[in-house]
């Protein structure tokens, strides 16, 4: 028993590795100078780089998302408390030609985190203290977010001339990789230690079964959920900044757009369980990877980006297609004869 | 207690009247222009699209389901519509028939992904959400306006009420729509399964009630309906555009939270949805009337009157549970002699 | 009554379930106008002959007659058809809709395109009143109590033409008089010819309404017998087969005689109580002591038990441990107080069913210690394989996942989980029900052992004999309220039963 189900939790990873592989070998045979990496002025540079780094925000958003999943929940606003983090540390540094910094930069990095913090707290309220389902919790922030953020940057997309807001989603002085991607390491590292040497997995994971059972073993599910929705707010707002930085701007509009659902096709490509329960924050690390370098190279065939959710839903459907039950059950017949149609037959689903 | 339950069963419709005429009467006395039939008469032709979406709405809420997807299938309905006739010479009538039917696929897809392979409503509707947007930008990123005559015909039709009012064939859809939604909750079989499935479905089930067959006709139903209020919406808008119809899916299902519709499900009003839609209506007007508040405090309002509704249905159900746990205490009395 | 007059007959049923023969060529008959009892213990396979009966379970062999007729029933909508229905402990019925519309969903009277709620009220009032219920049909169902609801739902049966009635536990949650009206109505229906299958778990009501009974263990038929000749202490010893003797001996060990120094109680409760739930109570627990609640279901035994564990808030009175004073709002405050509480609906309040039996084991040590000091990976497993050989809960491994395991076994682990933390208070709702006899004889065993080694120990059972075996003091509950304390000679069965009842001789 013991080794079958150290397999499973091998197969955990195993099969969004594979994913990734896939993904990989495709782009090494179909992009020119896939595996290329050189040093530009100190800097390290080349395509799988790009996806890292572009990968960096979804990978932030995806560590809070698979958190909230795992109790059984979603956090639909996490795209708009990018939005709202990043309109308010842009406008708080201020639009200046010169690069002057209205405020501190810190400041304006802590008031945005903050706030991120503030939205992450208020879904968990609803969810964990009132109880409210978490589609629709989340769903309020999801929409009145964009209105939030568009109110902080007054309808303007800010643009920022202040030179070390450019590092969060670049290259900071004297380091050659990627900032963003050490702000990934930094968070998923205290994350992953969090959860090693705390009992706090294991009690999200009980939430997430049964919570009623959970609150009489002495687990107080309030604040479990509480506390992983105010982290995935927090995760969101941190994306917020590397995206905002990316694009030295404020866009309430497009900053995070669609990305509630990029974080929750990451967790499900990592094998997470929509229904809650066991999960694994490296498998959701590994689907972000996958959604990014999906995303990459669409665009690379010339998908353009309006249309990539299309593709990415029907993505979607599939993995959930195929985590379904029912659907493998009722499925399981027909493939035992045709085998290994499964994509297909789900892509045609939508 | 009878009496008290069946208050607040219908206190959520009873504030939201309230509220409607409230906030009307703010608004008269704020604005002079405000008072006036035409303004009233205003907020169905405005809002004409609102209501057809709060109606499919109100049922998939009383089965105990979501949908996501509303916004971005009348987003892709208007483009499409936009894109056929405009660019493709095709008859407008075929056009909104078509239209219809791919509403119908869309939703009877989303209901089969739900019911047949027990997939959550919210991640299929969600995928249904981001495919609608995709598509639409598929279509076309620009948007395209409508200049052909019959939709504009449509469009600047009046249908001619007391004095001088007047409300567009929008509204007249969005009216008729509503009465046949309140035929069907109320007078039909296939609506009162819905509400069943929506109390207690395992009883459904068992009390021999179609239930797989409701559930998905009622996701059908849905998408029929998000594609009709696309039709409505590109007479109102005359162009697609794919960025339309965003955070619409919220508006929906807040006209039918405000107008009593339990997120629970079993319980829900379509006239309930109608009020909730119109409420919406007026804050729309009057920030429009105040001039100088951002639109997007509208989004921000509907959210967080949303919210104040959610909140008090909560509480209403824990009194009311609450209450049931005490005539439960009271009725459990002496078995006489247990062995 | 047309007494040989077979209306259901099911010969040689077989079906299994993954490990488990739920049913072996089980046979049952059912005459018309008779009541029938289906009577066993849990697990003996009555739920599962009712399914298989009502096409809820597809059997693997066997032969099911209505009326002569072979019959294969795919749906419980089938077995309705063919005049089969089944009333259910909790109704299934819709909460949400009015009591005539439950009536007749699905069968609406249709006039001019709409349905007919004229036809549909006037139609269920005089269904109802046939079975003497008088209510106002256009109410929702939820605004009724459990007992006309059942009524409403035999009604819908009725008229949906039942041959066959089933009447699965009915009268769990009935007070006396609901009970009488229930059987009151059912003569009347036996008259009609109408064959009534009733499962029951009160001996009394066995005796007082059936013809026949059929006896099923372990999925294997017992025989068919006619109450009036089998006397209950037969009946007994049918339902739970050779094991009765083991059952006997632990009676003789008996009574655990505490060692109490008497000023020392763990707990004592002052007017505690819960709007609602439970009123004021005053409570005692001693440690090294067995505290029985008794009562019937609703009767507050199980609230009480609630407040206790903070589980439900109590809105009076006061709380003490040792002596001192606390305020508990949640469970975790009870738990590091010292109190552990196996709840009584195992699936829903007490497994954790996706994580392991180690994980099961250490959460509530985990969540006592609280969330930072992380129980290692060793100390886990030393702890799971200690309490599985110690309860010897039979799984394959402390990584098995617990829903994978018996219902006895799941509730040893549940009762490792408590253990581990150390408790000097270990609350039992109903840690008996649904599992087999053996491990019932286990549990006894150790809750009696655990309170000589000095725990005090609260317990509630719906089954009296199983009190009186293990209690040495019991509180009595009725109408939601502690209505007495009992130890010493007035623990026997007849005074503990009488004052559960409610007589004239004790006074409100």
């Amino acid at each position: 028993m013991q080794n079958r189900l150290k397999n499973i939790t091998k197969s955990r990873l195993f099969w969004p590795l594979m994913a990734l592989a896939l993904m990989i070998v495709f782009n090494i045979i179909f992009v020119d100078d896939f595996l290329k990496i050189e040093i530009k002025d100190g800097n390290l540079f080349g395509r799988i780089i790009d996806i890292i780094n572009r990968a960096a925000p979804l990978m932030l958003m995806a560590i809070g998302m698979t958190l909230v999943i795992a109790t059984g929940g979603t956090d639909l606003s996490v795209g708009s408390v990018a939005a709202i983090s990043g309109a308010l540390v842009c406008s708080l540094i201020g639009g200046d030609f010169k690069g002057v910094a209205q405020h501190p930069f810190a400041v304006a990095i802590l008031a945005a985190l903050a706030v991120s913090l503030l939205a992450g707290a208020w879904n968990g309220f609803l969810v964990g203290k009132l109880g409210i389902q978490p589609v629709v919790a989340t769903l309020i922030l999801f929409v009145a977010g964009r209105g939030i953020a568009q109110l902080i940057t007054e309808g303007q997309i800010i643009t920022v001339y202040y030179k070390p807001f450019a590092f969060l989603g670049g290259f900071a002085p004297g380091i050659p990789i990627p900032f963003s991607i050490i702000i990934v390491a930094i968070v998923l590292t205290i994350v992953l230690l969090v959860l090693k040497k705390t009992a706090l997995g294991l009690f999200i994971e009980s939430v997430g079964v049964n919570a009623t059972s959970s609150r009489f073993t002495g687990i107080s599910v309030t604040k479990i959920k509480f506390l992983v929705y105010t982290f995935s707010g927090l995760c969101a707002g941190i994306a917020g900044l590397i995206i905002s930085s990316m694009i030295r701007a404020a866009d309430a509009n497009n900053a995070g757009l669609m990305s509630e659902m990029d974080a929750i096709l990451a967790v499900a490509i990592g094998g997470t369980s929509m229904a809650g329960g066991r999960f694994s924050i490296g498998a959701s690390m590994i689907g972000a990877l996958i959604v990014q370098s999906i995303t990459t190279t669409l665009y690379a065939v010339g998908v353009s980006a309006q249309v990539l959710p299309l593709i990415k839903a029907i993505v979607v459907i599939a993995i959930c297609l195929v985590q379904a039950e029912e659907f493998r059950r009722k499925a399981f017949g027909i493939f035992a004869k045709k085998g290994g149609v499964q994509n297909e037959k789900a892509a045609a689903k939508l | 207690m009878k009496k008290l339950q069946l208050n607040s069963k219908f206190v959520p419709l009873i504030i939201t009247i309230l509220l409607f005429v409230g906030l009307f009467a703010v608004g008269s006395i704020k604005y002079p222009s405000f008072f006036s039939l035409q303004v009233f008469f205003n907020l169905f032709i405005d809002n004409a699209y609102l209501i057809i979406l709060a109606v499919g709405m109100t049922f998939v809420l009383v089965i105990g389901g979501i949908d996501l997807s509303v916004g971005s299938v009348l987003c892709l309905v208007a483009m499409a519509s936009a894109d056929l006739v405009e660019n493709r010479g095709v008859n407008p009538y075929v056009v909104m028939l078509l239209m219809i039917v791919i509403g119908a696929v869309y939703g009877l897809v989303q209901g089969t992904l739900i019911q047949s392979f027990k997939m959550q409503p919210f991640i299929v509707t969600l995928a249904g959400l981001f495919f609608g947007k995709g598509a639409a930008a598929w279509i076309s990123i620009e948007t395209i306006n409508i200049t052909n005559k019959t939709y504009n015909d449509i469009a600047h039709y009046r249908v001619k009420l007391i004095g001088d009012g007047f409300i567009s064939i929008g509204a007249v859809i969005a009216l008729v729509t509503l009465v046949i939604a309140i035929y069907i909750a109320h007078y039909t079989k296939f609506g009162r399964t819905a509400y069943a499935i929506g109390g207690n479905e395992q009883s459904a089930l068992l009390m021999g009630l179609p239930v797989a067959r409701t559930k998905i006709l009622i996701y059908t139903l849905n998408g029929i309906c998000s594609a009709l209020a696309g039709i409505v919406f590109s007479f109102y808008m005359l162009s697609g555009y794919s960025l339309h119809g965003q955070g619409m899916e919220l508006d929906a299902i807040a006209s039918a939270v405000i107008g009593g519709t339990l997120l629970t499900g079993g319980v829900g009003y379509v006239v309930g949805s109608l009020f909730g839609a119109l409420t919406q209506g007026i804050i729309q007007n009057i920030i429009m009337f105040d001039g100088s508040l951002n639109s997007w405090w509208t989004k921000i309002a509907i959210a967080a009157l949303l919210c104040m509704f959610i909140i008090i249905q909560r509480l209403l159900v824990a009194r009311r549970d609450a209450q049931k746990a005490r005539s439960r205490g009271n009725l459990a009395k002496n078995q006489a002699v247990a062995k | 009554m047309a007494e040989n007059n077979p209306i259901l007959k099911m010969f040689g049923i077989c079906k299994t379930f993954p490990g488990v023969k739920a049913l072996q060529n089980v046979d049952f008959m059912l005459r018309a106008g008779e009541v029938h009892c289906l009577m066993g213990e849990n697990g003996a396979g009555k739920s599962t002959l009712i399914k298989v009966l009502t096409g809820v379970e597809k059997l693997d062999k066997g032969e099911i007659f209505l009326d002569g007729e072979n019959i294969l029933p795919k749906t419980p909508l089938e077995a309705q058809a063919v005049g089969i229905s089944t009333v259910y402990q909790e109704v299934n019925l819709c909460p949400n809709l009015s009591v005539a519309e439950n009536m007749f969903i699905g069968r609406e009277p249709i006039t001019a395109g709409r349905i007919n709620w004229k036809e549909i009220n006037k139609r269920a009032e005089a269904a109802l009143e046939k079975l003497n219920v008088k209510i106002d049909v256009t109410q929702t169902l939820d605004s009724y109590s459990v007992a006309i609801q059942q009524m409403v739902a035999i009604a819908r049966s009725l008229d949906v033409s039942a041959k066959v009635l089933i009447l699965d536990e009915p009268t769990s949650s009935l007070d006396k008089n609901e009970v009488d009206k229930l059987f009151e109505v059912l003569r009347k229906l036996k008259k009609d010819g109408i064959g009534i299958i009733f499962i029951t778990h009160f001996l009394d009501q066995v005796y007082e309404i059936s013809d026949r009974i059929t006896v099923l263990r372990n999925g294997e038929l017992v025989g068919e017998f006619e109450t009036a000749a089998l006397p209950r202490v037969q009946l007994v010893a049918k339902m739970i087969g050779k094991e009765f003797d083991e059952l006997a001996s632990l009676n003789k060990g008996n009574v655990a005689v505490a060692n109490i120094e008497d000023d020392t109680s763990f707990i004592k409760a002052r007017g505690l109580g819960s709007s609602g739930t439970i009123k004021p109570f005053d409570l005692d627990i001693k440690k090294g002591e067995v505290l029985g609640l008794v009562g019937l279901l609703g009767s507050g035994r199980t609230e009480t038990a609630r407040v206790l564990f903070g589980a439900d808030k109590a809105d009076s009175g006061e709380l003490f441990i040792n002596n001192r004073k606390v305020s508990m709002t949640s469970p975790i405050d009870a738990i590091k107080q010292g109190m552990a509480f196996c709840p009584e609906d195992r699936k829903k309040e007490g497994i954790i069913g996706d994580l392991t039996v180690r994980e099961n084991i250490m959460l509530a040590l985990q969540a006592k210690r609280g969330m930072g000091k992380y129980i290692t990976r060793k100390e886990q497993e030393q702890l799971a394989d200690k309490f599985i050989k110690l309860l010897s809960i039979k799984t394959a491994g402390p990584e098995q996942l617990i829903k994978n395991l018996s219902g006895g076994n799941q509730q040893k682990v549940i009762l490792a989980r408590w253990l581990a933390t150390e408790p000097d208070l270990l609350i039992l709702d109903e840690p008996t029900r649904g599992i087999d006899v053996g491990t019932k004889t286990e549990i006894q065993k150790l809750v009696v052992k655990l309170a000589e080694e000095g725990m005090a120990v609260v317990f509630i059972s719906s089954e009296l004999d199983e009190e009186l075996r293990t209690c040495s003091r019991m509180a009595v509950f009725r109408d939601r309220q502690k209505i007495a304390e009992l130890t010493g000679d007035d623990l026997t069965e007849h005074y503990v039963m009488q004052t559960i009842a409610g007589g004239q001789n004790d006074a409100e």
